[in-house]
């Protein structure tokens, strides 16, 4: 609450009057501050989501001018095997790109044990690849997974394993983008975790000590259920922002490489039904179906939340 | 600022001095009258090619002292994305640069200005590139063919005699073979799914077609056709070419570059670059492609064209007829980026880099075809890269992706119809 230019008064009429005028001015004042974030929200959110919606029912081509074509883009959604496939592979790097979760808790615990040393440095280093950006992350790993010349394959051939072409091949390709997208949000998830863990009260592990508990009966009975709001919040974000997979599979896989068809996530077919292809209409139905599918499993997960999360 | 309706009072303040300048910017742009002076921008994507631009429009300038030029450029990855956005708001350059594949959607959709243009002065399959329902909307500013870039010193060391313009599908494929070397890791000719390098010159020398020439029916059903498809195929199964997940990995210009490949199907555009690389600059050379029932490439260039929305039409198309004409090519082609498409004017760009054949590129001229193009080309583009793939990897046989795609290609095509 803000309370500006407020002077002691003692006559009641003009405290009255004086009263009322500083609700106006607070009212005003409220609204000055709400309002860009509102306008901006109204012009480059709401606005362009109701077109959106709007334009799913059209026929938009390269430069406007579109004409209703009521459920055609849908029904031809339902039909189009491209779509299936789409969906089919954003599922899978939406269940891979879970595994982050495990792992880092690993990570978390034992950086969080007491007495290790050089902690920060761990978590700097683990850190790192989640600020680092997609485009120079894609060009590296496409580097390390080349067949031929990746440091990968060179390390396996010393060891006699003959690697396959990792990201050109469309058995391995989709494994491969999807390990680089766990990788560059480990160190993310874990420093939540690392927080997530502090917050446990110390308390909790010293009287199962003194009960007998060992170190990991200690983990599953204190750890994981204290932990449960982290990991359920982490698994929130990480599935939302899997099922939006785009940069990875732009930049590691592209357009000519065999293995597109096997990689190509919802929103890359977005992408190209509405930037190469022009067919925006279809693509924002496209768009409105996934945006759909993201509120459905987000929906499920906090309904399911019940059953496994504790809350303290 | 504590008065809140002081503060309101500046946000209107503001919003009304922004809608003010773009209100004027709006009001000055109108069209001037003969005589005033008129600055009309020019939208490209090459920051090599963009100084001879520049030079261009100051050549310009001093003829046309009333018209400024001021050249505007866009990186190639978000060229057209940012043209079709600007030109939908009708704020496109007043003229731009234009590529095949996305001329006719352009034109169809009434974005270009029609041009009058000496058809005489440039090679034929490019001026019909540039063509929509019988109107010419694009004067030709350069062009590209394919050749036969080769190694020499692996030809030497293989014992081997250098292709030659006379070369037929049995000499080169012999060629590969034997210059093919597994224990070096060397390939005799990279085979790459790519349409303009590689698949489209050699489906035309076998009589077939991309596309058919109303733009309406897919080529790919035509057995001839798919022999032009089976070359490469066959070449990746005998490997005398890297697998296509090799190709995936390592681009095959850089395999070239490096001296494991001894043959690559390359673009004129490849010679500066070639000639820049100390790996490539003596020891690779150039020759026309090897024919197979005749000869063929294709075909590909540029072209400048005016935005029909322009304000300076006027302005904006006496700049293309100054940018079509020989003075200008000539400036052009000085630079040996690329081969200037007014006829005659190619020389310069020939002696450009002479260790090289170069009038290869230009002998192949009478048996060039056109690019093939639609009104939405990239959607079937998009279905070769998607289809033909799986042709290349072998994980389906060529006449079963051909026949695909041409399916599905018919369908694309039918819808552009619409």
């Amino acid at each position: 609450m803000l309370h500006l230019r407020q002077a002691p008064s003692t006559e009641p009429t003009s405290r009255r009057r004086r009263r009322r005028r500083a609700k106006l001015k607070n009212t005003l004042w409220a609204l000055l501050f709400i309002g860009p974030t509102a306008a901006g929200l109204a012009v480059f959110y709401i606005w362009p989501a109701a077109q959106t919606l709007y334009f799913s029912f059209t026929r938009w081509g390269a430069f406007g001018g579109h004409t209703w074509n009521g459920l055609d883009n849908y029904v031809q959604l339902a039909h189009d095997p491209d779509v299936r496939s789409a969906f089919m592979n954003t599922i899978w790097f939406t269940l891979l790109g879970l595994l982050s979760l495990p792992i880092s808790l690993m990570l978390a615990a034992i950086l969080n044990q007491r007495g290790r040393k050089g902690v920060s440095v761990y978590r700097t280093l683990m850190f790192l690849p989640f600020v680092t950006m997609p485009a120079a992350v894609a060009l590296i790993w496409r580097w390390l997974y080349s067949g031929d010349y990746g440091l990968i394959n060179y390390l396996l051939r010393h060891v006699g394993i003959g690697g396959a072409y990792w990201i050109s091949d469309p058995r391995t390709a989709l494994v491969a983008v999807a390990a680089v997208g766990i990788w560059s949000t480990v160190g993310y998830n874990m420093v939540i975790m690392m927080a997530g863990l502090k917050a446990i009260s110390p308390h909790y592990y010293e009287a199962a000590s003194m009960d007998g508990a060992s170190p990991i009966r200690q983990f599953f009975s204190i750890t994981v259920p204290l932990l449960s709001p982290t990991m359920f919040f982490l698994s929130v974000l990480s599935v939302v922002g899997s099922l939006q997979t785009f940069d990875l599979v732009y930049m590691m896989i592209g357009h000519t490489n065999p293995a597109l068809p096997q990689t190509r996530t919802v929103v890359y077919l977005f992408y190209q039904k509405a930037f190469i292809e022009n067919d925006r209409g279809y693509a924002t139905a496209l768009a409105l179906v996934l945006l759909l599918v993201i509120i459905a499993v987000t929906a499920v997960q906090f309904r399911l939340q019940k059953r496994w999360v504790h809350y303290e | 600022m504590r008065n809140p309706l002081k503060a309101l009072g500046v946000v209107a303040l503001v919003a009304a001095l922004a809608a003010c300048s773009s209100g004027g910017g709006a009001g000055a742009s109108g069209s001037p009258s003969a005589g005033q002076p008129a600055t009309i921008t020019y939208g490209l994507w090459d920051n090599i090619q963009a100084p001879v631009m520049q030079k261009l429009a100051d050549a310009f300038h001093v003829t046309h002292p009333n018209i400024t030029v001021s050249v505007q450029v866009t990186p190639y990855s978000d060229y057209f994305t940012k043209l079709k956005a600007a030109a939908t708001g009708g704020q496109a350059p007043d003229v731009f640069w234009l590529n095949g594949p996305n001329f006719q959607l352009y034109a169809s959709n009434g974005m270009l200005a029609p041009e009058q243009i000496n058809a005489s002065n440039y090679p034929d399959a490019l001026v019909k590139l540039y063509q929509y329902q019988g109107k010419q909307y694009g004067i030709p500013k350069d062009f590209d063919t394919i050749g036969l870039w080769y190694n020499k010193t692996l030809f030497d060391a293989a014992g081997l005699k250098y292709p030659t313009a006379d070369w037929k599908w049995a000499d080169e494929q012999a060629a590969a073979q034997k210059l093919t070397n597994p224990a070096k890791g060397v390939f005799g000719l990279g085979a790459p799914p790519s349409g303009q390098e590689n698949f489209y010159s050699t489906v035309f020398q076998a009589g077939g077609s991309i596309i058919s020439a109303d733009g309406k029916k897919s080529g790919y059903d035509d057995p001839n056709t798919i022999r032009g498809l089976k070359f490469w195929t066959d070449l990746i199964q005998a490997h005398y070419s890297p697998s296509m997940q090799q190709m995936t990995d390592t681009d095959v210009v850089r395999m070239f570059e490096s001296g494991t490949l001894a043959m690559l199907y390359g673009g004129s555009w490849h010679a500066s670059e070639f000639a820049n690389n100390a790996n490539t600059r003596n020891t690779v050379d150039v020759t026309e492609l090897p024919a197979g029932d005749k000869k063929a490439t294709v075909i590909h260039g540029l072209a400048n064209v005016v935005f029909a929305r322009s304000a300076h039409l006027d302005a904006a198309n006496q700049f293309t007829e100054y940018l079509g004409s020989k003075e200008a090519a000539d400036i052009e082609a000085s630079t040996g980026s690329v081969i200037p498409a007014f006829n005659g004017t190619q020389q310069a760009w020939v002696n450009a880099f002479p260790q090289y054949k170069l009038q290869s590129f230009l002998d192949e001229l009478p048996d060039a075809v056109s690019f093939p193009v639609s009104k939405n080309t990239s959607v079937w583009n998009t279905m070769e890269s998607d289809i033909l793939t799986k042709a290349w990897s072998g994980s389906e046989s060529v006449d079963q992706a051909a026949t695909d795609l041409a399916t599905q290609m018919n369908a694309a095509l039918a819808k552009e119809g619409q």
